[in-house]
């Protein structure tokens, strides 16, 4: 059974989570993925104020296709999150509790999640059709001249992911694999 | 000398750019549908339900399967009695930038892999060319995402190093891959040639339908043995866990030199895309 969970995300709710559950995400997310992480830390860095409030917040490594005519959003899957190991970190000590995306992630990431209590969450990689429909409202805030890769403010409901590595550093791409294998020696 | 304008390329490569984003080819799904009903694993099973009902929601609302519409690389196989009346070049990546825009496909090209700025119209595109008999022109679009790109490798083995070499390495590129390239995953080989030429082949590789095994029966029966190999490490789709960690390996093969054993795993996704028509 799904967990739901409203977005923004207080940190005492992220780490009630933990590797393995379903979620179902409704509520306010943030869409940004490599160049615009860029340049958020670099403002972080500069001591200046992000385009958004990153307390609490959930960021979406996403880079939708174009809108058509009548749709809210294109396509809008995960992009592999690794690319954005480098500046996670400097994001979830401002505040950031959740990140949804698809892959491995590094010890830097994991370390930071552990210390400040944030979660990471997998939605299923190359599913942009059917992730789209969640998206019920897509605005871009900042980074127009980013393309794909500006920062949009989406509003989501019941977005389907599943938690990949918990605030305690659990994670499912590890146990999943194991616990899989162990069935088979079982039988 | 038959005579082909080259708008009817641009035609063309415009028409398969925003086919093959948006419809799946039956190999695939035949295959993702196989292992759906095959699938041991409770989760890795519900992972390929969405992935079916994912590509069925883009045919049905002809928009992208995946956001990530691509690099678009083309394939040109020129009959040698064929003569292109206008630049030839330049009609591929005017359809690639007429297809991208009117397809509402996403730009995904730098113009410098350095500076980084979005040529914003998802040109230039990578083209290989080939000179073969008749008087037709057959081009291929496979619109390649960077997810599965980046997760693949090339090695120069040594001879010694022999078949047992060969198979742990494209395993071994599976296995550190893991979660990244959205598995299930369709592995592209490309064993011998030289450095360049055994990454071209895996990359061509991947353009073979899943349910076509190389024709010549070793490497034919290599394909298979790999496919278990990788099904059996338990990665699943996604890397949740579970049977289905690929669809397919496909293989191709040349002569190479005394000296080297090279070999290229190219990876792709489970949206692993390419249309083809012949003009």
């Amino acid at each position: 059974m799904a967990i739901k969970i409203q977005s923004p995300l207080t940190r005492d709710d992220a780490k009630k989570l933990r590797a393995g559950d379903s979620c179902l995400i409704s509520g306010v997310i943030y869409a940004a993925r490599d160049a615009a992480h860029k340049r958020l830390c670099q403002l972080i860095k500069d001591g200046k104020t992000l385009p958004f409030d990153v307390k609490d917040s959930i960021i979406y490594f996403v880079g939708p296709t174009p809108a058509k005519p009548g749709q809210v959003i294109g396509s809008a899957g995960p992009t592999t999150s690794y690319r954005m190991d480098a500046y996670s970190p400097d994001l979830i000590a401002q505040g950031q509790t959740g990140m949804i995306g698809k892959g491995k992630r590094g010890p830097e990431v994991v370390d930071a999640m552990k210390k400040y209590g944030a979660v990471y969450f997998g939605a299923i990689g190359g599913c942009g059709a059917l992730l789209g429909k969640c998206i019920k409202k897509s605005e871009v805030i900042a980074y127009d001249d980013l393309g794909a890769e500006a920062v949009r403010r989406l509003t989501v409901e019941d977005f389907p992911v599943v938690v990949i590595i918990d605030s305690l550093g659990n994670n499912l791409y590890e146990t999943g694999r194991d616990n899989y294998l162990k069935s088979l020696s079982e039988k | 000398m038959r005579e082909i304008n080259a708008k009817l390329i641009t035609q063309t490569v415009k028409k398969l750019c925003i086919e093959a984003n948006c419809y799946l080819g039956e190999d695939i799904k035949d295959r993702i549908q196989k292992f759906y009903e095959e699938e041991p694993w409770p989760q890795a099973k519900e992972v390929l339900g969405r992935i079916i009902e994912n590509y069925n929601i883009a045919k049905d609302t002809d928009q992208p399967i995946c956001q990530d519409t691509g690099m678009a690389c083309v394939f040109l196989k020129i009959g040698q009695d064929v003569h292109v009346v206008g630049d030839i070049k330049e009609a591929i990546n005017e359809g690639v930038r007429q297809g991208y825009e009117e397809g509402y496909l996403r730009k995904s090209v730098v113009r410098d892999p350095i500076d980084r700025v979005n040529t914003g119209d998802n040109t230039p595109a990578m083209i290989y060319f080939d000179i073969v008999k008749g008087d037709k022109i057959e081009i291929t679009i496979a619109p390649k995402g960077f997810g599965s790109e980046n997760m693949s490798r090339i090695a120069m083995l040594k001879p010694s190093d022999g078949l047992q070499g060969v198979k742990d390495f494209i395993v071994q590129t599976v296995k550190e891959a893991g979660p990244n390239p959205c598995p299930p995953i369709v592995v592209g080989v490309g064993i011998g040639g030289t450095f360049d030429k055994a990454a071209y082949m895996a990359k061509e590789a991947l353009l073979r339908p899943v349910d076509v095994h190389n024709q010549t029966p070793f490497y034919a029966q290599l394909e298979g043995e790999l496919l278990e190999s990788i099904n059996s490490l338990g990665i699943g789709p996604q890397g949740f866990g579970g049977k289905t960690t690929a669809l397919a390996v496909n293989i191709e093969w040349c002569p190479t030199h005394i000296a080297g054993l090279p070999v290229a795993v190219n990876i792709n996704c489970h949206v692993t895309r390419h249309k083809t028509e012949v003009i």
